[in-house]
């Protein structure tokens, strides 16, 4: 070891040798001063907007084919002033509303009745998979048969979609409980009762998360097609008017609140899986 | 009275089959009450089985089967519940409502009083597995059986671990039953030393050494020779392929 009698202030040399490449940064930071990430991201749809606009104030798009995004925020603006759009967002909001909360009790009991118990998972299970299979849209015309055309078709409609895809999620998520940590539980003194409630259902939390979030997606399809059919009020009827007068401005203006409710529904899920699901090692959103 | 107070566990002809096949076949078992012993074999003897078996986990059994009410297990896996923070972890399934100071109690003991509110995730293994030692002790056991509980530790956690466990064991004086596969681990820690093989015990020694043992201890080497020919592996043999 000569490390100690080694020249106290000798420079490294550096001059080039064969065989021996000199690694420089790739690009200074900070000498270009680069557009931010989420303005070259606008970029895009907003050339598309000008473009639209240009094309409905040329001629080349006519007005009932689409409407100019002028006309179509103006047709907005009217339809909040008046109070139209909100008096129908509430209505369509408390289909879903009802919808969601009928199809959530029944899909969540009947995954709780078949997956906490194996004589409820043999009387269940196989008739709920049999009746998944068919396409819930398709029971449209059963249920005017049945249901009439008022609230109740459509509120069912939504209930059946919902609850189609709680059941699947919360009983897979019941299923899906790491057999070991309910034996730890059993080894810790725990009851049925007690593995239940401190090991199955919170296991199960992340898969019904998930059946929540399909099952929302899937309200506001199935309110699409409920109210697309028969309707005297909410978004629906106000679409099923505005084709009547060729006002493709208010159609787009609904299409875009039924974006807007899917969206707000989507970050709704997340907060509560932000709240609820923080122990999870595979969660990465802060 | 006396002597069935020094019985800890009494276990009389166990037999436990899984599809016809005995893994567990007609064994008899006395474990003394506050004895450290380690039970030996390799992997698919049936030592967890046993183990199973007297932690009230596993009745598809016949035979007779005596063990004390108040008994509790750490597995290989810490197995907390990863939605429960530690505290609420080691507090899981007590009765009555015992408040968070019980749990940090006994977290202090493991040395890990300054984790109480984290999440299992945030735990590293050596501390998750002190975690569940902790939940363990809480329920102040008469029998603790511990199954390779430093198994899935590195080497240096687990020598960490293994003192830990027999500071405890000192401290509290309840039964252990140690389940390993790893002699060394045995002779460390242990009163006694079982080997089952063949779904009995097919050997039964006592480990009469002073503590604190060191794992170079001289005087460990016969015993260890002895222990690794009855698991079948002879001296030279993990000489040979330990050079291999």
């Amino acid at each position: 070891m000569t490390v100690d009698h080694a020249p106290p202030s000798a420079p490294p040399d550096i001059s080039p040798l064969p065989d021996v490449e000199s690694l420089t940064p790739a690009r200074a930071p900070g000498r270009v001063p680069s557009v931010p990430r989420w303005l070259r991201r606008a970029v895009g749809p907003v050339l598309l907007l000008v473009l639209w606009q240009s094309c409905s104030a040329t001629g080349v798009l006519p007005a009932d084919v689409l409407a100019s995004p002028g006309t179509i925020a103006r047709a907005a603006g009217e339809l909040v002033g008046d109070g139209t759009l909100p008096t129908a967002m509430g209505v369509s909001l408390r289909r879903v509303a009802a919808g969601l909360l009928l199809g959530g009790v029944a899909g969540i009991a009947l995954a709780l009745v078949s997956g906490l118990s194996r004589l409820g998972e043999d009387l269940v299970d196989a008739p709920v998979q049999m009746l998944r299979t068919v396409p819930w849209v398709g029971l449209i015309p059963l249920f005017i048969i049945w249901l009439g055309i008022g609230e109740a078709p459509k509120v069912a409609l939504i209930a059946l979609g919902v609850a189609f895809h709680l059941y699947l999620n919360v009983y897979a998520g019941i299923r899906g409980v790491d057999a070991r940590l309910v034996e730890a539980g059993e080894s810790l003194g725990l009851g049925r009762w007690g593995l239940v409630r401190h090991v199955v259902l919170p296991g199960a939390l992340p898969g019904a998360m998930t059946g929540l979030r399909y099952s929302l997606a899937t309200a506001w399809l199935a309110l699409v097609f409920g109210e697309s059919i028969n309707a005297d009020a909410g978004i629906g009827f106000l679409m099923n008017q505005a084709r009547e007068f060729f006002r493709t401005d208010v159609i787009v203006v609904c299409l875009v609140v039924y974006a807007f409710l899917g969206l707000l529904a989507d970050a709704l899920v997340r907060t509560l899986e932000r709240l609820l699901l923080q122990w999870r090692p595979t969660f990465t959103g802060q | 009275m006396a002597t069935d107070l020094h019985r800890a566990v009494t276990v009389q002809g166990l037999t436990r089959s899984f599809d016809g096949r005995p893994v567990v076949d007609g064994l008899d078992l006395t474990l003394r009450a506050g004895q450290f012993t380690a039970l030996l074999g390799h992997s698919g003897c049936g030592k967890s089985t046993l183990l199973r078996i007297l932690a009230g986990l596993d009745r598809e059994i016949s035979g007779t089967v005596l063990v004390p009410r108040r008994r509790a297990v750490a597995f290989q896996a810490p197995r907390l519940m990863p939605w429960k923070k530690v505290w609420r972890n080691v507090l899981l399934g007590l009765p009555g409502k015992p408040g968070r100071a019980v749990a940090e109690k006994a977290l202090d003991e493991v040395g890990l009083g300054h984790r109480s509110g984290a999440w299992p995730k945030t735990l590293s293994g050596g501390e998750a597995q002190r975690a569940s030692l902790a939940r363990a002790l809480v329920r102040d056991p008469d029998l603790l059986l511990l199954d390779e509980p430093f198994g899935a530790l590195d080497a240096l956690t687990r020598l960490k671990a293994q003192r830990l466990v027999a500071e405890l064991w000192q401290r509290r004086g309840c039964t252990v039953l140690l389940v390993t596969h790893d002699v060394d681990e045995a002779l460390l820690l242990a009163d006694r030393a079982l080997v089952m093989r063949d779904g009995v015990i097919a050997y039964d020694t006592a480990v009469d050494l002073d503590r604190p043992r060191s794992p170079g201890d001289p005087a460990l080497a016969g015993l260890r020779t002895r222990l690794l020919a009855e698991l079948g592996v002879t001296e030279g043999e993990f000489a040979e392929s330990a050079t291999a």
